[in-house]
């Protein structure tokens, strides 16, 4: 009943803003210019449509479902860059609806349109976009073509409405949609065992941080009474809430953000989440869901600052991860891997940022990010359907067969590794300012080391792939098709230019929008000494000129320092052993605990439910055994009732008393 | 006759239903059940003779509800030999413990 009225009431809700806009005169409309921001709600409901549209009819549509959903997607695109240019002008624009009302309190659900909302809108509606369309050829021939659509229209529905959420609770729903459509789209070649064993680890390893967020959302519910973000930011503003609580709801709703954006310790999902199609890598394991940690840590911002320890928390976790995951992307041989571990490595950065209370670094690197490693999944993606294979030892020399893709991946590759000019190498830039800026010079250290790591082993994998002589038995490679090569093309543009909106040299422009009007983020760009810029360029370079002297020139061998079978080498291979140590521990304790509740049940509950059944069974089955047919038993049986009867009667003497 | 007490009578009626009662209960071939099912109605009708004689008020009401038993018996043993003979020629059989039609 309850439900049903809450989904009355919704519904109710929806169909009054239409209504409402239907009834407004067409010149009010027309004066208004179309208010965009005003209806950025239609922005999810587009991949919803495609979603439902493919549920019900993409089996009749077989590969036509790709035009639903890149038609669905555009129109997205278009209104995300309408609404993120309105926003560029006009102030934040909030709605809500009384949603559920208990008693006092009053949930809402509604949608808010700020800077970092609008930022995000285009970022997942444009790479969700270019996925759609690269898709068309990269999925070509699949029986479950249609069904993979529908998936990844379902993913953008939810990860568009996650980034819309005026409140927590909102975003929480979101949260999970968006771990479920992870969730199908990794096991979306299920008859795999990788691919099934890998959803589910994805959606079980997340869900350990969902827990985490799930109760830091109802502590500050507790606390505040409320689960709007503003609420919630002016409670801790006015000190209502204790510092001890302050922390403790943070650090929770920071472990969410772990589990979802792959932080050490519950990383180790993500690298196996590559069994995916690698256009579902490229959107949701690279651009938009894994950085959805990041942006919930973000949208949460001053919630942090107000603690000194969430924020170092944030920090030392990012870190750590940054140069973790980045010595492991060292030595992998799978080229889906190598990007996985970068991404992990990579929101580690921006984690480490945030940590630092760099909001604007952490952002930015979250939008350049997205952008070039789109490009280097989209490209991995495109090599993979050439060669047949992700082995990146079976693959080399395929720089002049690959004529379009092998230029975006060098592109993609000079972005990450930060070679200056590139996207990448202003936000990692700011984000090396941040640390030392925030006072963390060991961590500091460390993303230098990392960003020296991610430089060699990119170029390690770019060499490995495309200069040298052909390892692989593929012998007939050839260019994919326009479909996929023109959103490799459109990213590869965005990976060289998206740093210019937010630069030292021409202005913090993406900065000062960010935080304006809000100044407890922060400032738009944070001054730090030259020298970083300088050492960020060397480390980047240094990587990038040890990685051609051992795989492009091969003047160094490759086991130099440490070759295959020496102890730090299968160390790294190995991940660390933290999957061996997950399985030694945890898995070992939880299916022992199994076990043990096994036992109970089958032995214990199942014991006595089996005990009763018995019973009632056996006397059944006596019941049944007397009923014999055999009529003189049952004058017998009649007589000696009689007879105890009399001897009843004679004993208490005709009363029984 | 004063001579015979009532509990004589009622001595050889109980003793004529126990013979009833065991060669009803026990007797494989039913004619012999029948014939034993008249044993006990007969040990019952020198009940009700007895205690018409002996009885705290006697009367002839015993005697001529003896009569009344007995010719309903002997309607009885006519109805109960003529389901017999049917049942005889649908089974083939006389013996009681075959005929278990009404079980389950």
């Amino acid at each position: 009943m309850v439900n049903l009225t809450k989904l009355y009431a919704v519904g109710g809700q929806i169909t009054r803003i239409v209504h409402e806009w239907c009834l407004t005169p067409i010149d009010t409309h027309l004066k208004r210019g179309f208010d965009k921001m005003e209806n950025a709600w239609l922005i999810p409901l587009f991949p919803l449509l495609s979603f439902l549209l493919l549920l019900l009819i993409g089996k009749r549509l077989k590969e036509a479902s790709a035009y639903v959903g890149i038609l669905m997607t555009l129109a997205s695109l278009v209104f995300s860059i309408l609404v993120l240019l309105e926003r560029f002008s006009e102030p934040t624009y909030l709605y809500r609806f009384d949603w559920l009302t208990i008693g006092e309190m009053h949930l809402t659900a509604g949608f808010e349109v700020n800077q970092l909302n609008a930022l995000m809108l285009f970022i997942v509606s444009l790479v969700s976009f270019l996925v759609h369309t690269y898709s068309k050829g990269y999925m070509h021939g699949d029986e479950r073509f249609h069904v993979f659509y529908a998936y990844l229209g379902l993913f953008t529905f939810a990860m568009l409405g996650l980034v819309i959420s005026p409140n927590i609770l909102q975003t929480y729903i979101f949260w999970e949609l968006v771990g479920l459509g992870s969730f199908l789209l990794i096991g979306f070649y299920y008859y795999k065992e990788e691919a099934k064993a890998a959803a589910k680890k994805a959606f079980i390893m997340t869900r350990i941080g969902d827990v985490g967020l799930l109760i830091g959302m109802i502590l500050l519910f507790w606390q505040t009474n409320s689960f709007e973000y503003s609420e919630i930011f002016k409670a801790v503003e006015a000190g209502a809430i204790s510092n001890t609580m302050i922390t403790l709801t943070a650090i929770l709703i920071f472990i969410g953000a772990i589990g979802k954006s792959g932080q050490f310790p519950l990383h180790t999902w993500l690298p196996d989440a590559m069994e995916g199609p690698t256009p579902v890598s490229a959107l949701i394991h690279a651009a938009t869901m894994v950085a959805a940690g990041v942006y919930l840590v973000a949208a949460l911002f001053p919630l942090f600052l107000a603690s000194k320890t969430a924020l170092m928390t944030v920090a030392v976790i990012g870190g750590f991860t940054a140069i973790f995951a980045a010595s492991i992307g060292l030595v992998q041989t799978d080229i889906k891997r190598v990007l996985a571990y970068s991404t992990v490595s990579q929101l580690g950065y921006m984690m480490l940022a945030l940590g630092s209370a760099g909001y604007v670094a952490g952002v930015f690197h979250l939008m350049t990010h997205a952008f070039f490693k789109a490009l280097l999944f989209l490209a991995a993606g495109s090599v993979i359907h050439a060669v047949h294979t992700q082995n990146i030892e079976e693959m080399g020399g395929l720089w002049k067969k690959l004529k379009f893709t092998a230029p975006l991946f060098l592109i993609g590759t000079l972005a990450i590794s930060g070679v200056p000019g590139l996207s990448g190498f202003f936000s990692k830039d700011e984000i090396l300012v941040a640390a030392w800026e925030g006072g963390h010079p060991v961590l500091f250290l460390l993303a230098l080391i990392a960003a020296f790591m991610t430089a060699f082993y990119m170029f390690r994998l770019f060499f490995m792939v495309f200069t040298g002589e052909n390892r692989g038995k593929q012998t007939h490679v050839h260019e994919s098709p326009s479909t996929m090569t023109l959103p490799m093309l459109l990213l590869g543009i965005l990976a060289v230019v998206a740093g210019y909106v937010n630069t030292p040299w021409f202005g913090s422009f993406l900065g000062d929008w960010l935080t304006d009007g809000n100044p407890v983020l922060g400032h738009g760009h944070i001054e730090g000494p030259a020298w970083i810029m300088a050492a960020a360029t060397i480390v980047s370079l240094a990587g990038i000129l040890l990685a051609y002297l051992i795989y492009g020139k091969r003047s160094i061998a490759p086991d130099w320092l440490s070759g295959k079978g020496d102890m730090l080498h299968t160390v790294l291979y190995n991940k660390y052993y933290i999957d061996e140590f997950y399985q030694m521990t945890v898995v070992a304790f939880v299916t022992g605990f199994s076990y043990l509740l096994r036992f109970i049940d089958v032995f214990i509950v199942e014991g006595i439910i089996k005990g009763v059944t018995g019973i009632i069974q056996g006397l059944g089955k006596l019941g049944s055994k007397m009923q014999t047919g055999q009529v003189q038993t049952y004058g017998a049986v009649a007589f000696v009732g009689l007879a105890v009867l009399v001897v009843i009667y004679a004993l208490t003497g005709g009363y029984l008393r | 006759m004063s001579s015979v007490p009532a509990s004589a009578f009622l001595a050889l009626a109980l003793i004529l239903f126990c013979i009833g009662l065991y060669g009803a209960l026990t007797k494989r071939n039913t004619v012999i059940v029948l014939i034993s099912i008249e044993l006990m109605l007969n040990a019952v009708n020198i009940n009700l003779v007895t205690f018409s004689k002996y009885g705290l008020s006697p009367s002839i009401d015993g005697q001529i509800f003896a009569l009344f038993a007995m010719a309903v018996a002997a309607a009885e043993a006519a109805v109960g030999l003529a389901i017999l003979m049917a049942l005889y020629r649908n089974k083939k059989t006389v013996h009681i413990d075959e005929m278990n039609e009404m079980k389950h």
